[in-house]
Parts: C-alpha cells; sequence; structure tokens
C-alpha cells in the first residue's frame, strides 16, 4: 500500500472544520468590535458570544446563564475544583474524591490542594479501568466537598457510569464535578438529567480552535471568581472574550452532538476493527474496557516494544498516534493510567493509544493494520527484551 | 520533543543493529522497568574490535544513541573504546534533549560493560581497567 498520512491521534487534538472556521472568520477580520463596546461593532460581537452560548446550552441541556467561556478544558478543570474547595472550606468541608486515572489537570489540581490541607480520595480503578460505586458511596463523608469523575478517560477512552455517580452525589448532598473533554460528541450529554454540577469541556478536542473551552456551573453554584477585572462572563472570569474562538466553538460543540448515534455506529465499527487486527499481533493486549469505550479510541500495549520508539517509527510512515510511554511525557515512569489497571512497567512503557474521528476512512484502518504489524517486527527483532520474552516462551 | 536530524537518522538507520555469534565481549544495561536495555556485542582482535553489534529496547534516544556508539568503537583500539564517553555520544548526535540523556550514559555503560566481559573471559580482573559500572541513576 501506497504511504499515506493517517492523523489518529483525535484524542489529542483535531482539525478545525471548515463550518467552525468559515464561522470564525468574520470575528478575525472585520467584526472585530470589543463585545463591552456600546457601538454595534461591540454590540454584534456580544451577540455573538450570546449565540454561542445558547448553542452550548442547548447541547449540555442547561441554560446559557450556566455557561462560562474559559481558555480551555484545564483551566475549567483548575477552577471547578480550586473554586470549589476555597468556597466550601470555610464550612469544614476540606476532602475532595476523585479517581487515579483523571487527567494531570485534575490529578495535580488535587496535588496543590493537598499541599493547602484538604484530604484527597483516589478511587482506584479494575483491570478494565472501572471504578467502583460501592467505594465511591463508601467514600463520601460529612466533610466531602466535592467528587470530580472525568466522563471517559483520555488514555483508555472507558466511559464512566455519570448518571449513576450524579445519582449517589445528589443523595448524599455533595458536588459532583466531570472532566468531559473527551466524552463531548462522542455520548449523549445531559447535565440537568444525569444531575451534573459542573462539567468541563474543550474546544479543539471537537473541530474548534485550541485555548477555548467551557466550564458549565450550575445555577446555585457560586464559585469564586477566577479572573478579577470587568464584568465579562458574569464578572467570573474576567478578561476581553476570546470571540471568534467562542463563535466557533458555538458552532462546534452544536455539531459534535447533532448526531451522536450515527457517529458511534460509524466509528466504533472502525475502531473494532482496527482493535481485532491490532490483536493479531502476538503478545498484545487492549487496555481500558472493550464494551465501555470511547466510540474512536484503541489503545494496546505491545510487549518487547518501547512506546516512543514505535511513535516515532509510525510517524516515518505518516501515522500520527499517541502512547502512555514514560518517554513522550518527559518523564521517566509510563502512563499513572496503564499503572493504575495494573499493567507491569515494561508492558506499559510499551502502548500505542490511537484515536480516530468521522474523518477516518477504511482505508486509513487498511493502513494502520498494514503498516503497524511491520514497525512492531522491526523494533522486535532489535530488541533485546523481545529476545528474552521469546526465550522465556520456550 | 525535539529530535536533531542525527538522532533521527540514526534511529530509522541503525547502524550494527544484531548479535555477533561467537562475540568475544557482551555487555548488557538498563532494565525493563525502566523502559531501556542495551545489550552490546563485541568481536576483538589484537587488541582491535574488528566487528560491533547492538540490541536495544527503548526510546528513539535509547536506539539512536546505541547506534552512534558502535559506529564510534568499530575498528578503533580497545585503548580508544574505553575513552568514549556519554558526552562524546551526544555531540555526535548534535545534542540530546535534556531528559535523554540518560540514554547516552547507557551507550558509554554498554560499551564499557561489554569491554569488561571481554577481559574477564580472558581472566583479567576488568574493574583496574574499565572501572566499576554502575546502574543507570535515572532509574533509582
Amino acid at each position: 500500500m501506497e504511504k499515506r498520512f493517517v492523523y489518529a491521534d483525535n484524542s489529542a487534538t483535531t482539525k478545525i472544520s471548515k463550518e467552525v472556521l468559515d464561522a470564525m472568520m468574520p470575528y478575525l477580520t472585520e467584526g472585530y468590535g470589543n463585545p463591552s463596546s456600546i457601538y454595534k461593532l461591540g454590540r454584534d460581537s456580544k451577540r455573538a458570544i450570546e449565540t454561542a452560548r445558547e448553542k452550548c446550552a442547548a447541547a449540555l441541556g442547561c441554560t446559557p446563564s450556566e455557561i462560562y467561556f474559559t481558555g480551555g478544558g484545564s483551566e475549567s478543570d483548575n477552577w471547578a475544583l480550586i473554586g470549589t474547595a476555597h468556597k466550601l472550606a470555610p464550612t469544614g468541608k476540606k476532602h475532595i474524591i476523585t479517581t487515579a486515572v483523571e487527567h494531570h489537570a485534575i490529578l495535580h489540581t488535587c496535588a496543590a490542594l493537598e499541599k493547602e490541607g484538604f484530604e484527597v480520595t483516589y478511587l482506584p480503578v479494575d483491570s478494565e479501568g472501572k471504578i467502583s460505586l460501592t467505594d465511591l458511596e463508601n467514600a463520601i463523608r460529612p466533610d466531602t466537598a466535592l467528587v470530580s469523575i472525568m466522563y471517559a478517560n483520555n488514555e483508555i477512552g472507558v466511559i464512566n457510569p455519570i448518571s449513576e455517580i450524579g445519582k449517589i452525589c445528589r443523595k448524599k448532598g455533595v458536588l459532583f464535578h466531570t472532566d468531559a473533554v473527551q466524552a463531548v460528541g462522542n455520548v449523549p450529554i445531559n447535565v440537568t438529567e444525569q444531575s451534573i454540577d459542573m462539567l468541563s469541556l474543550s474546544g479543539h478536542k471537537i473541530h474548534a480552535q485550541k485555548g477555548v473551552g467551557i466550564l458549565y456551573i450550575r445555577r446555585g453554584i457560586n464559585l469564586p471568581n477566577l479572573i478579577n477585572g470587568g464584568g465579562q462572563e458574569r464578572s467570573k472570569r474576567a478578561g476581553t472574550e476570546n470571540v471568534p474562538a467562542i463563535v466557533g466553538l458555538g458552532v462546534a460543540l452544536e455539531n459534535a452532538v447533532s448526531d451522536i448515534p450515527g457517529k458511534i455506529e460509524k466509528v466504533s465499527k472502525m475502531r473494532d476493527r482496527l482493535i481485532d487486527g491490532l490483536l493479531k499481533i502476538e503478545r498484545t493486549r487492549l487496555n481500558g474496557s472493550r464494551t465501555d469505550r470511547l466510540c474512536g479510541n484503541v489503545n494496546i500495549s505491545v510487549e518487547g516494544v518501547e512506546g516512543e520508539s514505535l511513535l516515532l517509527s509510525l510517524d516515518l510512515k505518516g501515522i500520527c498516534a499517541s502512547s502512555g510511554s514514560a518517554c513522550t511525557s518527559g518523564s521517566l515512569d509510563p502512563s499513572h493510567v496503564l499503572l493504575a489497571l495494573g499493567l507491569p512497567h515494561e508492558v506499559a512503557h510499551g502502548s500505542l493509544r490511537l484515536s480516530i474521528s468521522d474523518e477516518t476512512t477504511d482505508e486509513d484502518i487498511d493502513y494502520i493494520l498494514e503498516v503497524v504489524p511491520e514497525v512492531v517486527d522491526r523494533l522486535r527483532s532489535m530488541s533485546p527484551l523481545w529476545e528474552r520474552i521469546k526465550k522465556a516462551e520456550k | 520533543m525535539l529530535y536533531s536530524e542525527k538522532v533521527m537518522d540514526h534511529f530509522s538507520n541503525p547502524r550494527n543493529v544484531g548479535e555477533i555469534e561467537n562475540a568475544d565481549g557482551i555487555g548488557e544495561v538498563g532494565n525493563a522497568k525502566c523502559g531501556d536495555i542495551m545489550k552490546m556485542y563485541l568481536k576483538i582482535d589484537n587488541g582491535v574490535i574488528t566487528d560491533v553489534k547492538f540490541k536495544t529496547f527503548g526510546c528513539g534516544a535509547a536506539i539512536a544513541t546505541s547506534s552512534i556508539a558502535t559506529e564510534m568503537v568499530k575498528g578503533k583500539t580497545i585503548k580508544d573504546a574505553l575513552k568514549l564517553t556519554n558526552k562524546a555520544v551526544v555531540e555526535a548526535l548534535d545534542g540530546l534533549p535534556p531528559v535523554k540523556l540518560h540514554c547516552s550514559v547507557l551507550a558509554e555503560q554498554a560499551m564499557k560493560s561489554a569491554l569488561s566481559d571481554y577481559y574477564r573471559r580472558q581472566g583479567i580482573d576488568p574493574v583496574p581497567i574499565v572501572g566499576e559500572i554502575g546502574e543507570c541513576e535515572a532509574c533509582h
């Protein structure tokens, strides 16, 4: 097969869609008014932001006044956690519950709060990457301020039972935040029906631009201001709005939720073909639940091969992918998510994440399935670890 | 991770990959837990390294440092090969990202470990000549 370019890293970021770019363009050119200005040029910008807010509210099942535009998923996560912690600390609530497999935007924020004197419970996951709802119920205490559990995992694609978690938190009277950065557009979300109090999302994972996101905050929850200044975002996050990015996000989110069942059907078929094909390579395993899984996520461990060299080799063949390998993160420890599944270090080092989208084609899947085994063979042929594994087999 | 063109060249076309049957010295350093294992094979005639091969499990930098280290000692005397430093390996690759410097240490250690094995096979204590080969510090 001829060399081609295959982008299989949609969990890292996505391509801006034409529709999003077209919607943004007027606000990158002639529509440059400051939304806070009184004249028409300003009012037009203001109206564009509020239209985007309405679209986002409709997509998430909330009211527009509950949508706060932020600088991205990490900012939203930081605001939800730190804001809630600081708000509730004076009432004696200094306990937070999260999971061991969250994104670093959550884990490192929790670590910072621990330094301030907050206590954090990290719920473990089983070998499939699932938390136990009983564990969650047992972990909730009278002094629990917040439960923060991701909607879907960014590395292994495991989807959490968010409605059930929402019910438990509501019953116990504890606030519930979810990092839905990977889930939006891949699973139906309705924050009201699912008893979600706060939800983070990011624009660039759904074909909008980088540097824009949302924190949904349920009415009645009054978080401390994130940025003090002007009256933007109900005075909670001051600073002149990023109008083109927000307009683009409105269109992107509207599109992302327009046909979720259709997307799931189309993409999961390609995902399953990819998983089945890759698992034919000897000594590979699928990481994360096969069933409760994002429609575009594939994460496999390939024994005897190190992740970064796998990625570099795939890149030479035109395939963009990602890994839970230590070497890609700049630390020497492999992915905390893969270790939480109970994978030995040496297996976690050799992981490969492919995240496909509805723009992926069957030809792309064919190409990946042709290239990955070749690359794995080459790397294994020069791997002393593989030599050892094969010797142990005999 | 920004790799130099030299690193990418040695990663995509590694020199001297493989094993040597009846090698005169074999060295292995690193461990699977920290994600790097390097194994070096040496053929030595009259104090000269006439052939050298390697096998590496590791990241792009690990493969590139192993490859260039083999190039740097091939045809050299043992005496010259013992002078191979991790710094020289890094320079020969036009630099490595800071988090990857330990890979160059591993390449130096793998070479020294193979030379130690050569001396041991000759019934010579390698420590006074090659020195102690420590564990990779980055792993601890």
